[in-house]
C-alpha cells in the first residue's frame, strides 16, 4: 500500500514539471517531421504532419480513434514499411538525418527507435529470452554474464524484475496483461534505444499497473526521448511535457501540455478535451 | 421410383409440419402479446422434428427388416414340390427369376406357370407392403405433428429442444466416423489374426525375404515384411527430403515475401498440383524422371535404375509439396501480426523474424502439415507401382528397384482371391502394419507438438 502511495505521489509530480514548459522547449530537438503524409492504398490517412519532438521529454499524441496517431507513430520507426500498400511522403529526420533516405539501414533505425505496442505482444519464449532477444540479434552482449546483466537491468528499469526474478525461464506469455506490457517495455529498453515510441501502452491495464508504467515513463524520460499515444487525457496531462492533438489525419494543435489542457487555441482541441468529440 | 416417392412424401411432410408449427407460433404472438420463449422458426423446426422422427423410424425399420420378410414371402410362393427339388444355387436362381418377373423386367427363356404366378404374387406383395409402410410412416409422422402442435405455447422451450436435437445429430455424425474407423480396424485385426494362423508372426515381422507362393498348395512361400517396410520408409524419406524444404520455403516465400498479386496466382497453381491424379505422376515418373535419373547417373558414374526408390521418392515428393506448402502457408498467415511487429520493432530483419518468431509460433501447425504429407506418402500406391520397380528385395541403396507395402497389397489382392489362404490374407496383415506405422507417426508428432507447447506457452 505504501509502495502504491509512493507511486501516485511521484506521478503527480509530473504535472509540476509540465508546468514548466519552457524547460522542454529549450531542449535540443531529436525528431523533426515535415509534411508527413501516409496513404493506405487509395485512402489518405495523414495529411501533412509537421512536428518537432524534443530530447529527454515525453510527447503525447491525443485524438479520437482512427485519427492517425498510430499511423504517425509507425512512420517514426518505419514500421509502416511492413504494411503492404502503405506509402509515406514528406520528411522525418532523427538528429538531422533523413530516416527515409534510401541509404539508411532500417533495421538499425528500429534498434535506435524502440516501440511498445498497444497490445502486449511478448514472444512465445521465456521471460529471459524475450528480453535477451534484441541484445542477441544486435550482438550487444559479449558473453553470457553481459547478457544477464542487460536482461536484469532492463527488467529492473521496467519495474518487473522483483516480480519475475524467480521465474525467468518461464514463458513470457504466462504473465498477466500488465506484466506482459512491462515485459515488452523491458524488451524495448534492452536494445538501448534513443527514442521510445509507446502506442497506448496502458490501454489494457488496471489503474495500479498503469501507475507503475507512468512512473516508469517518468523515470525513462531522464535518458530517453519518449513519444506516447494515449486516449486518457489525465494520462497525457500526468506524464507528458508536450501534447499534440490529431483529428482526421491532421495535426490540429501542438504545444506544451499545460497550455493544451488549460488554454487550447483551437475549437476542435477544446471540444475534444472537454469530451465533445471522439 | 420408390425412393423418389418416399423422398417426395418426406419433403411434403417436412414442409407441412414446419409450416404448421411456424404459423401456430405466429398466432401466439399476435393473440395475447405475451413474451414467447422461442421464435417461430424454432417452433417450426420443433414440429418438423416431431413429425419426421416417427416417419423416419418406421421407414428405417422397414429398410432393415423388409428384405427378410419379402424373401420369406417369395420363398413361400414357390410350390412345395418344386422347392424340395431345388438346391441352394437353384433356389437363388429361382428367386432371381421371380423377382425379375415381379419387377416387370422379364426373364430369359420360357417362364413356368408357377414362376409367373409367384412373380405376380410377389409384385402385389411388394406394392402392398410399400404402400403400407409409407402410409404407416405418414400416419406416425402426422401423429407426431399433432402432438407437437398441441404442445406449442408461449412457454414451450422449442429453441432448447431444437438445440438438443442438433446436438444429438452432431454426435451421431461423429459416431459414424468413429464407428467406421473402429470397424475397419477390427476387421483388419481379425483377418490379420487369421493370416497369422498360417504364418508365424515372427517370420512375418522380422522376415527378410518376400516371396509368396501364389500358386497355392501346401508351400505358402515366405512373407517377410522387412523388404517392403524398408522400401516404404525409404521412398517416404526421399519424398519428405524433397517436399519439406521445397514446400516450407515456398510457403515462407508466399506468406512473407511475395507481393499479394503474385500470391493470388501462385497459391492456386500450387494447389492444382494436389489435384493431379497420382497415376499421372506415376506416368511422369516412368517416362521422364526415371530415364533422366538413369542418364544423369551414367554421366556422373553412378548406377541408377530407371525405376528405383529414388525415382518414386522424388516424384512422390513433388506430389506432396502442395500439402506441405499450402497448409504451412495458411498456418503462418494465422500467426498474429503483432508478434511479427514485435520483432521488427526491435530491429530484427525479415529472415530473423521468420526464424525466431514466425516459425516457432507456427511449428505445431507445420508439424501437422508434415504429418499429413507423410501419411499421404506412406499410403501412396500408384506412383510406386509404376516407378519403384516392384522388386521386394531388402536393399540399402535408393538407386535400385524396391517395392512397398501398398504395392504388395495390390499384388496379393488382384486377380482371384478367396481369402482362405495366406496369399490373400497377408493383405490384411500388411494393411494393419501400414495403419500402425501411420498411427505411430501421428503419436510421435503429437508428442513433438506437446513438448514444444510446454516450452513456450
Ligand atoms: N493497415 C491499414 N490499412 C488500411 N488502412 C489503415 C491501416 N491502418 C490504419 N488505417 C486507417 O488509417 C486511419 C488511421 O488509423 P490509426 O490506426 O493511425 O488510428 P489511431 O489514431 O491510432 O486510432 P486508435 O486510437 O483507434 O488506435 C484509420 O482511418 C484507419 O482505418
Ligand atoms: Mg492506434
Amino acid at each position: 500500500m505504501d509502495m502504491l502511495a509512493g507511486k501516485v505521489k511521484k506521478t503527480s509530480l509530473n504535472v509540476d514539471s509540465a508546468m514548466n514548459p519552457t524547460d522542454v522547449l529549450e531542449r535540443p530537438i531529436r525528431l523533426t517531421a515535415r509534411d508527413v503524409t501516409v496513404h493506405y492504398g487509395a485512402k489518405q490517412a495523414l495529411h501533412g504532419i509537421s512536428i518537432d519532438i524534443p530530447d529527454r521529454a515525453v510527447t503525447a499524441f491525443i485524438g479520437p480513434s482512427g485519427c492517425g496517431k498510430s499511423t504517425f507513430l509507425r512512420c517514426i520507426n518505419r514500421m509502416n514499411d511492413t504494411i503492404e500498400g502503405a506509402k509515406v511522403g514528406g520528411t522525418i529526420k532523427l538528429d538531422g538525418e533523413d530516416i527515409y533516405a534510401p541509404a539508411l539501414d532500417v533495421v538499425e533505425l528500429r534498434a535506435r527507435i524502440g516501440m511498445v505496442f498497444q497490445k502486449p505482444n511478448p514472444f512465445p519464449k521465456s521471460i529471459y529470452d524475450n528480453v535477451a532477444y534484441g541484445p542477441r540479434i544486435h550482438g550487444l552482449a559479449r558473453n553470457k554474464a553481459d547478457l544477464d546483466e542487460i536482461v536484469v537491468s532492463s527488467l529492473r528499469k521496467a519495474g518487473l524484475f522483483e516480480e519475475v526474478k524467480d521465474r525467468l525461464q518461464e514463458p513470457g506469455t504466462g504473465l498477466s496483461g500488465g506484466q506482459q506490457q512491462r515485459l515488452c517495455i523491458a524488451r524495448a529498453i534492452a536494445v538501448g534505444p534513443e527514442v521510445i515510441l509507446m502506442d497506448e501502452p496502458c490501454s489494457a491495464l488496471d489503474p495500479i499497473a498503469t501507475a507503475v508504467i507512468e512512473e516508469l515513463i517518468d523515470e525513462l524520460r531522464e535518458n530517453y526521448t519518449i513519444v506516447i499515444v494515449t486516449h486518457s487525457m489525465q494520462q497525457a496531462a500526468r506524464v507528458s511535457q508536450r501534447t499534440a492533438f490529431f483529428h482526421l489525419g491532421n495535426l490540429i494543435e501542438q504545444g506544451p501540455t499545460e497550455d493544451i489542457f488549460t488554454n487550447p487555441v483551437n475549437k476542435q482541441t477544446q471540444d475534444y478535451i472537454m469530451g465533445r468529440i471522439g | 421410383m420408390n425412393a423418389l416417392v418416399v423422398a417426395g412424401v418426406l419433403i411434403v411432410l417436412l414442409g407441412i409440419s414446419y409450416q404448421t408449427g411456424w404459423s401456430k407460433s405466429r398466432n401466439l404472438v399476435t393473440a395475447d402479446g405475451v413474451k414467447v420463449h422461442s421464435r417461430p422458426q424454432y417452433h417450426g423446426s420443433f414440429t418438423a422434428i416431431w413429425a419426421m422422427i416417427p416417419a423416419l423410424v418406421i421407414l428405417l425399420l422397414w429398410a432393415w427388416f423388409g428384405g427378410g420378410i419379402t424373401h420369406n414371402y417369395t420363398v413361400s410362393q414357390i410350390p412345395q414340390d418344386i422347392l424340395v427339388s431345388l438346391d441352394q444355387a437353384g433356389l437363388n436362381g429361382a428367386l432371381i427369376r421371380i423377382n425379375a418377373l415381379a419387377s416387370g423386367y422379364g426373364v430369359a427363356g420360357e417362364t413356368a406357370p408357377w414362376e409367373q404366378a409367384a412373380g405376380d404374387a410377389v409384385r402385389s406383395f411388394n406394392f402392398l407392403t410399400f404402400a403400407g409402410t409409407l402410409i404407416l410412416a405418414v400416419v406416425a409422422g402426422g401423429a407426431g405433428l399433432f402432438y407437437a402442435r398441441s404442445q406449442i405455447n408461449a412457454r414451450l422451450r422449442a429453441r432448447n429442444s431444437v438445440e438438443r436435437v442438433v446436438n444429438v445429430l452432431l454426435l451421431a455424425c461423429s459416431a459414424v466416423a468413429i464407428l467406421t474407423t473402429v470397424g475397419i480396424v477390427a476387421s483388419l485385426v481379425t483377418e490379420a489374426l487369421r493370416f497369422f494362423t498360417f504364418i508365424n508372426p515372427i517370420d512375418f515381422f522380422f522376415g527378410t525375404v518376400w516371396a509368396p507362393n501364389n500358386a497355392g498348395g501346401d508351400n505358402h512361400g515366405s512373407y517377410g515384411l522387412l523388404p517392403l517396410l524398408s522400401g516404404t520408409l525409404m521412398i517416404t524419406a526421399i519424398a519428405m527430403i524433397v517436399a519439406v524444404p521445397v514446400g516450407l520455403l515456398s510457403a515462407i516465400y508466399l506468406s512473407q515475401y511475395a507481393p499479394k498479386s503474385f500470391r493470388a496466382v501462385a497459391k492456386p497453381l500450387i494447389e492444382i498440383l494436389a489435384g493431379i491424379p497420382t497415376i499421372v505422376f506415376g506416368f511422369f515418373a516412368l517416362v521422364t524422371v526415371g530415364p533422366f535419373l538413369r542418364d544423369f547417373g551414367n554421366a556422373i558414374g553412378l548406377q541408377i535404375s530407371a525405376t528405383s526408390a529414388l525415382t518414386a521418392g522424388i516424384v512422390m515428393g513433388i506430389m506432396i509439396i502442395p500439402f506441405v506448402s499450402s497448409l504451412s502457408d495458411d498456418i503462418m498467415n494465422q500467426v498474429p501480426r503483432t508478434l511479427r511487429d514485435g520483432a521488427y520493432g526491435l530491429g530484427a530483419t525479415q529472415s530473423e523474424t521468420i526464424r525466431n518468431v514466425l516459425l516457432p509460433a507456427a511449428l505445431p501447425g507445420i508439424v501437422g502439415a508434415f504429418l499429413l504429407a507423410v501419411s499421404r506418402a506412406i499410403g501412396e500406391t500408384m506412383i510406386v507401382v509404376l516407378a519403384a520397380g516392384n522388386a521386394p528385395i531388402l536393399r540399402g541403396s535408393p538407386f535400385e528397384p524396391v517395392s512397398t507395402i501398398t504395392v504388395s497389397i495390390v499384388n496379393q489382392l488382384t486377380g482371384d482371391t478367396d481369402f482362405t489362404g495366406p496369399q490373400s490374407l497377408v493383405g490384411f496383415a500388411l494393411g494393419l502394419t501400414l495403419f500402425v506405422v501411420t498411427l505411430c507417426l501421428n503419436i510421435f508428432a503429437l508428442y513433438i507438438v506437446r513438448r514444444f507447447r510446454e516450452q513456450y506457452e
